[in-house]
Formats: C-alpha cells, sequence, structure tokens
C-alpha cells in the first residue's frame, strides 16, 4: 500500500509570509511524493492555513520556492495550482447545496473543458465513473443539500478527482465525522493513495491523523518544530509537539453527595429524530450523551433548549416544568445552552467580545429602561477574566479572536447567567488542543460548582474526561448507560459503533 | 460597550465621512451660489421641507437595523393621514376654532398613530410569526394600506380641516420649524432607544446574526413586533407633516419618498443587512440630501438631471462605504484565520 515513489510531486523549500510585520510563517520546507499522506499538525494559529494558502496559489510567498514535479513555480497562481492538480477541500467543502451530486462532481472539469454546453448525461456518466473511483455508492440524481455531511465530503473528494487532482490538501477532514465515517473516508483515502493521489492532511483531531498518514509535519508558530514517520508519534507525544508543553487530562472529581434530581426528562418524544428518552440529572454531575451522527443527539440537545419542539413528553427542573419548544422560557429556568457550530449559531462575529458576552445579561442592567453600561462591562469583563479569554481589547470584533477563545466567550455569556442546567453541544469541536484541556477543566470545575451540565459529543476522550456518566443513543432511543471510569476508549468506540 | 469605545477613532468612522461629505455638499452649494442659497428664506424653506422624508428614513433605519427592511412606510404615512383627515373633516370644518378644534385634532393624531402602531404590528406579525422576508411582506402590506386609503377616499384629496392643523407642518415656536422640532425629537429619540437601552443593543445584536440571538434566548418575535410598531408609528408621524404642509390628505403623496428613505438610509452608514447603523450618520445623509436638492433648484437643474446627481451621490458614498466593510467581508471567506 505505500510505496515511496522516487522524486517528490510537491517539494516546499524555505517557505516564509510576512502579514503586515507578523511572521506567519518562517523557512518550512515540506516535500510530498505522488501515492502519499502527510499529516500536517498544529494549533490554531500555528501557520497551517497559511502554508495551504500559499501551496494552492491563493498567497504568495514572501521567501522561499515551491516545485511540483520538479519544475520551480514562479508567480504562482490558483490556476497554475489546479492546472498542476493541486486540490483543496475546505472544511465546509464549498460545494453547491442545490445542484445535484452529479452536477457537483462534474462541473469543475466540464468548465475546465472548455464545453460550452452542459449535458446532463455527459455529467452522469463522468460522476458516475469518479464514484465507481472510489468505490461509493450515492445517488446521482440526489439534491446535494439532502446529503449528510459524510456523503458531501465524499462528493467533494469526487469532484476533485474528476478534475484529475494528484494532490488533495484536506483541511479538518474529520471534524464533522463519527467515528465510522472516519474509517469509511479513510477507506477512500487508502484507495486514493493506490491509484497515486497525494494526499496533505490538516487537522488538530490527533488520533485519526496518526492512523493514515505515513509521515507526520508538526508545525508551532510558524516553524516545523518536528517531522518524521507517523509511526513514532502518539497522541500525547504529537500533543506535546503541538502546543510546546505537555497536556494532561485528568478524570473528572466524584458527584457530590447531595445530589439531588436537578432535570428530569420523561419520555421526550420527536417523531423522525428521537424517541421515548428520559434521563435525571442531579446537581454536580456531568453527563455525556453520544451517538453517531443521525442518531438525535443534536435535536435531543436542542430540544433540551427549545430550539426544537418535541412532540410530547416532559422537561422538569427542579420538579418545576419548563414549556417546550421555547429558547426564552428554558432560559428562564436557568438551562443554558452551548451551540455546536459557534460561527453561525454562538457568536456575532460583527459585535465585540464585550458585547457577546452581555447580551445575555442585559434585563438585569437595566433600570428605568435604560442599560447600566458601567455595571454591565464591568461584570462582563470579570467573565472573560475569570476564563482566561486572551484579548488585546474587549471592544475587538469577536471574530478576531482563536477557536478556543471564541468558545470561551459563548461560556462566558452563559455563565454570567448562573444557569442551573447548562447544555454544551460539541464543546470543543474547531478548538485547539491547548484549550482544549482548559474548556475541559472548565466543564469538570462547573460540576463542581454544583451545575447540571451535559455534555453531548462523539469526541470521547472529552466524554472520558469530562463525564461521569454517558448516555448512547442510536437510531433516536437511549440505548446504553455507561458509568465512565468502567470503560475504556476504545470499549466505548466499539459499543457505539456496532 | 458605548459607541466611542467600539468606533476606535472619529475619523476611521463612517459617520465622520458623511459629516465631511455634507461640509462638502454645503459649501460647493453656498460658493456656487451665495446669495440665494445662504438666504434666510432658503435656509428655512429648507427645514420645513426635509422633516417628512427624514422621518421615513428613520423608519427604514430601525428596520435596517435588523436586517429588514419596510417598504410600506409611505403607504402607512398616507393611510394614517387619510385616517386623520376624514375625523377632522367629519367631526369639524374650517370653521372649527379654539378648544373644540384642538380636542378634534388630538383625536385625529391619536387616530393616526393608532393606525401606524398597527400597520407596523401587522408587518412585524408577518415578518416573525410567519416568517416572510420583510422586503416582501412590507411591499404588500404597503400596497394594502395604499388601497385601503385609496377606498377610503375614493381616490381624491380630503381637504377643509380647521386652521390648527396648520400648525404641524408650517409653524414655528421660537423660530424654529415645528416640523424640524417633530424630526428633532424623533431622531434624538431613536438614538437614545439603539444606544442606551437593552432592546436598542438587542436590535443590533439580533441584526447581527438572528440564530446567535436565538440561541443566547433573546425574545426575538418581539423584538422584531416592536421595530415594525416603531417603524409603523414613525411613518405616521410623518405622514401628519405631509397632512399638514399640503393642507390634505390623500392616497398617493410622496409616491417619491420611499425610494428616498432607503436612499438616505444607505447613505447614512446603516448596513442593509443588518447590525450597524447610526442616528447621526442618517441625520447628515438627509442633510447632504438637502443640501443638494436645494442647491441644483437654485441653480434651475432640470429635474431629470438632479435624479441623475442624486443617483451618482448614493454610488459614491456605498463605495467609500463598502470599502470598510471589505475588512469583514473577506475575513468571514473559507479560510480560517491561523
Amino acid at each position: 500500500m505505500d510505496q515511496p515513489q522516487t522524486g517528490a510531486f510537491v517539494e516546499m523549500k524555505g517557505v516564509t509570509k510576512h502579514y503586515a510585520g507578523v511572521t506567519a510563517l518562517e523557512g518550512v520546507d515540506l516535500t510530498v511524493a505522488a501515492g502519499e499522506a502527510v499529516c500536517l499538525a498544529g494549533e490554531n494559529g500555528s501557520g497551517k492555513s497559511t502554508l495551504i494558502k500559499i501551496l494552492s496559489g491563493v498567497e504568495p510567498a514572501s521567501a522561499g520556492e515551491i516545485r511540483i514535479g520538479g519544475k520551480t513555480m514562479s508567480r504562482f497562481s490558483p490556476r497554475m495550482a489546479t492546472a498542476a492538480g493541486l486540490m483543496v477541500i475546505f472544511q465546509d467543502f464549498s460545494l453547491f447545496p442545490n445542484l445535484t451530486v452529479a452536477e457537483n462532481i462534474a462541473f469543475a472539469g466540464e468548465l475546465a473543458g472548455r464545453r460550452r454546453f452542459f449535458s446532463a448525461r455527459s455529467a452522469r456518466a463522468a460522476a458516475r465513473s469518479v464514484l465507481d473511483r472510489v468505490g461509493v455508492d450515492i445517488p446521482l440524481r440526489a439534491r446535494l443539500e439532502t446529503l449528510p455531511v459524510a456523503h458531501k465530503q465524499i462528493v467533494a473528494i469526487c469532484r476533485a478527482l474528476a478534475c484529475e487532482a494528484r494532490l488533495i490538501i484536506m483541511d479538518e477532514p474529520t471534524a464533522s465525522l463519527t467515528e465510522r465515517e472516519v474509517r469509511a473516508l479513510l477507506g477512500i483515502i487508502r484507495l486514493l493513495k493506490e491509484q497515486g493521489v497525494a494526499v496533505v492532511f490538516v487537522s488538530h483531531k490527533l488520533a485519526e491523523v496518526l492512523e493514515v498518514s505515513e509521515r507526520v509535519v508538526v508545525l508551532r508558530n510558524g516553524r516545523k518544530v518536528v517531522e518524521g514517520p507517523a509511526g513514532t508519534f502518539d497522541t500525547a507525544s504529537l500533543a506535546m509537539h503541538m502546543t510546546g508543553r505537555e497536556v494532561r487530562d485528568a478524570a473528572p472529581g466524584p458527584v457530590p453527595d447531595s445530589g439531588d434530581t436537578l432535570l428530569r426528562v420523561e419520555a421526550l418524544d420527536k417523531p423522525g429524530s428521537f424517541r421515548n428518552v428520559s434521563f435525571d440529572l442531579s446537581a454536580g454531575e456531568v453527563l455525556g450523551i453520544t451517538g453517531l451522527l443521525g442518531s438525535g443527539r443534536t435535536s435531543l440537545a436542542k430540544s433540551l433548549f427549545g430550539l426544537v419542539a418535541p412532540e410530547s413528553g416532559r422537561i422538569a427542573v427542579s420538579g418545576a416544568d419548563v414549556p417546550l419548544g421555547d429558547p426564552v422560557a428554558a432560559s428562564e429556568a436557568r438551562i443554558g445552552y452551548v451551540p455546536e457550530d459557534r460561527l453561525t449559531e454562538g457568536l456575532f462575529l460583527t459585535q465585540s467580545i464585550l458585547r457577546n458576552v452581555a447580551v445575555g445579561r442585559l434585563g438585569d442592567h437595566e433600570r428605568g429602561g435604560f442599560l447600566q453600561h458601567r455595571a454591565l462591562a464591568a461584570e462582563a469583563s470579570g467573565w472573560l477574566r475569570r476564563l482566561k479569554v486572551k484579548a488585546p481589547s474587549v471592544a475587538a470584533p469577536v471574530q478576531s479572536l482563536s477557536g478556543g477563545n471564541q468558545q470561551r466567550v459563548v461560556l462566558a455569556r452563559w455563565m454570567a447567567r448562573a444557569p442551573r442546567v447548562l447544555v454544551l453541544n460539541g464543546p470543543s469541536v474547531g478548538v485547539d488542543v491547548g484549550s482544549k484541556a482548559d474548556i475541559h477543566d472548565i466543564i469538570r470545575d462547573l460540576g463542581a460548582r454544583g451545575l447540571g451540565v451535559i455534555v453531548i459529543s462523539d469526541d470521547l476522550p472529552e466524554l472520558l474526561a469530562t463525564c461521569h456518566r454517558i448516555l448512547v443513543m442510536k437510531g433516536g432511543r437511549m440505548v446504553e448507560e455507561i458509568g465512565a471510569g468502567s470503560v475504556t476508549e476504545d470499549e466505548l468506540a466499539h459499543r457505539l459503533a456496532s | 460597550m458605548s459607541g466611542s469605545r467600539t468606533e476606535a477613532r472619529l475619523t476611521e468612522a463612517p459617520e465622520f465621512r458623511l459629516a465631511v461629505i455634507a461640509v462638502l455638499v454645503f459649501s460647493l452649494m453656498a460658493a456656487l451660489s451665495p446669495d440665494r442659497f445662504l438666504s434666510p428664506q432658503n435656509l428655512t424653506s429648507m427645514a420645513f421641507q426635509f422633516p417628512e422624508f427624514a422621518i421615513l428614513a428613520l423608519a427604514m433605519t430601525v428596520t435596517m437595523m435588523t436586517g429588514g427592511i419596510d417598504l410600506s412606510v409611505v403607504g402607512v404615512a398616507n393611510l394614517s393621514a387619510v385616517v386623520a383627515a376624514i375625523i377632522l373633516t367629519a367631526f369639524a370644518d374650517p370653521e372649527t376654532t379654539g378648544g373644540l378644534a384642538f380636542i378634534w385634532l388630538a383625536l385625529a393624531l391619536l387616530a393616526s398613530l393608532t393606525v401606524g402602531a398597527t400597520a407596523g404590528l401587522l408587518n412585524g406579525i408577518l415578518v416573525s410569526r410567519f416568517g416572510l422576508p420583510p422586503i416582501l411582506a412590507t411591499l404588500g402590506s404597503g400596497l394594502v394600506f395604499t388601497g385601503l386609503a385609496v377606498a377610503m377616499t375614493g381616490g381624491s384629496a380630503v381637504m377643509g380641516f380647521p386652521d390648527i392643523v396648520f400648525v404641524i407642518g408650517n409653524a414655528r415656536i421660537l423660530l424654529v420649524p415645528v416640523p424640524l422640532i417633530l424630526f428633532a425629537i424623533l431622531a434624538a429619540g431613536l438614538h437614545v432607544l439603539l444606544t442606551r437601552t437593552g432592546f436598542g443593543l438587542r436590535i443590533t445584536m439580533y441584526g447581527a446574526n438572528p440564530l446567535a440571538a436565538l440561541c443566547a434566548a433573546i425574545d426575538i418575535d418581539r423584538i422584531l413586533l416592536r421595530v415594525y410598531v416603531i417603524a409603523g408609528m414613525f411613518s405616521s408621524v410623518a405622514g401628519m407633516i405631509i397632512m399638514s404642509r399640503a393642507n390634505s390628505a390623500k392616497a398617493d403623496y410622496g409616491s417619491s419618498y420611499l425610494l428616498l428613505a432607503v436612499l438616505i438610509a444607505v447613505l447614512g452608514g446603516v448596513n442593509p443587512y443588518g447590525g450597524y447603523g447610526r442616528v447621526v450618520g442618517v441625520v447628515l445623509a438627509v442633510l447632504s440630501m438637502q443640501f443638494l436638492s436645494s442647491g441644483l433648484n437654485m441653480l434651475q437643474v432640470s429635474n431629470f438631471a438632479r435624479e441623475l446627481i442624486w443617483g451618482g451621490l448614493l454610488i459614491f458614498v456605498m463605495v467609500v462605504n463598502t470599502t470598510n466593510w471589505a475588512g469583514f467581508r473577506t475575513r468571514r471567506g473559507p479560510f480560517k484565520s491561523s
């Protein structure tokens, strides 16, 4: 399966990039041979994205050399990159949701072929042959937006192949996939490698990185800190290279004895999403809910906060019923919700960091209809300090922060409201390794202070590091309850995917 | 938290450019036609002219802050004017004076504000409960309001008011035109509402990201309802001024004001996608437009050329403003900052 061919397909030498006085990359070398899979690992801000931008011709390098197939590229542009067979698949895939699978796959190739008319039949034939190449069957006439995420990603890969890709660069390919889908993806990658297509993964999800790559390159602060065969790294050493320090994840402390039932969910039912879900949550407990994509975990999380209206059932906080399907009522019952997609659901990107926190507390800082700006700002800054949000100024737009700091801003907004139950949907998605450990500390601390916390995640190490109890969902039903500490990660993964 | 700290430097704010533009236009017109443009008559006539459409622009501003728009403002203004006019002509007549006339005027104003609030509520329900796109919801409702006004009047003007009605649009208090006072009160009120109240901040946040507002447990429906009710009531105030100045009410007065109101709001730096807008900017845009239009009038430029110049000004300012927004846009692209 891995026969490293002689002669690198892509060779970058001493690539350096300055942005307005900031050095994003300094003297980075990277070579990729045909049929090779290389993993580019690094925290947010380490220079990974800059390196991709240079490799795909979007940004010119300030210094250094790029050679493709032995030829030195000057004035490298996106068009030249595409012509040489370099394709980037971004996290959002950049597909057309309203077009069919066949059209999405065939379009770029058709355009490159400078054909004047579009033929649906030849598009389907082209799409079919590419899908056969990766050994996947997706209905060609299905509209893209109706597909699950994993299939969208396969369509994106196929589109790249239809353009005769020789190197596919995948940005965070596993971020939105469940374990089983990751396996399927890895299978496809192996096929591609046999066909001589090289792959560069850009990721900070560590375990998967190791499994599929021949070689690992770790960037930190714009420099290459280490490079070597994938076999010589493990999760801990990789994390250490990425952060430059040891990252340890402690197990959660015991559930406090008082343990009164805080949240009671009874027979919550929404046909098509989840069926007959019941569970209790006591004060001070951190409860994990996991399941594959489509298991109903996200709908369940949203329904706890009223964003999705269940058809029947009951949610009660300390014995008092909470009206279903009403986020305002849920927040009045002191249930908080940190959404999965920070950028579209969690944050007001163009607004200041301070406002993003303060927005949750407006009602409590109004006197005679007027806002008490000073008290509001003082309180919000206090929470930002407590959660160690690193920002040059609280007046800066929240979009200027890194993923980890952004997530802390959302957490700060809810903590300022003193919730009793906090629902965290994917609390560390898209967050770098260092911040992730900090967020886990925050979650454990929330539990220790008597809140009921629900963590919805498919990141198994995260669940094991934070939760007292883990509920497994499958096909919309709660199928299993697992006491954390009684399982290892592998067992949990197996029970989830079986 | 407060505006001054968020907008890093005064000279970088779009409002600063607008102030420069307003001064430039004023100086240009004054230079081209000093004796007529700077004459007291012209200055006061300008002060009587702009408040009616400026108030409509304020109504537009508050809806645009949520990422919406209200295309029914002129329809609401005319409908509420027609209702007030019918009350004034049915229960009073041109000979009515003194206390009685005042009472009927007060009742007519109350009725017109109620019409504005109800119309706004209807728009708000269409936008929030039924989730219609604001541009279509208010386009439709605007036609309904105009149609109602036509049905009530048969399409002709309603006239013959007591003299006291004249005061709203034409009198002065301590040399200041009454319409200008009304505009100043509404502009200041809207400014305070947007910057000093929780409701105003919620409007901004909702405009910046409606989905995040939902997830932050903001009562979205209530915000939209209140925003459109405010827009409706502002429109009915504008309707009262138009009625007084024309000394009549008709279903199709001020039809050119709709586009003008949109134009001024956009000129004033209000982000049509929601989340940013300042009343100061809108006031400056109103002044620029009025200076330009009066000045061109003085110079006896034809109406057609005037539209050309207005359009040119709009595009010029939008281009200048867009370069300011560009920084935000590119960062939202497919590349994450890292």
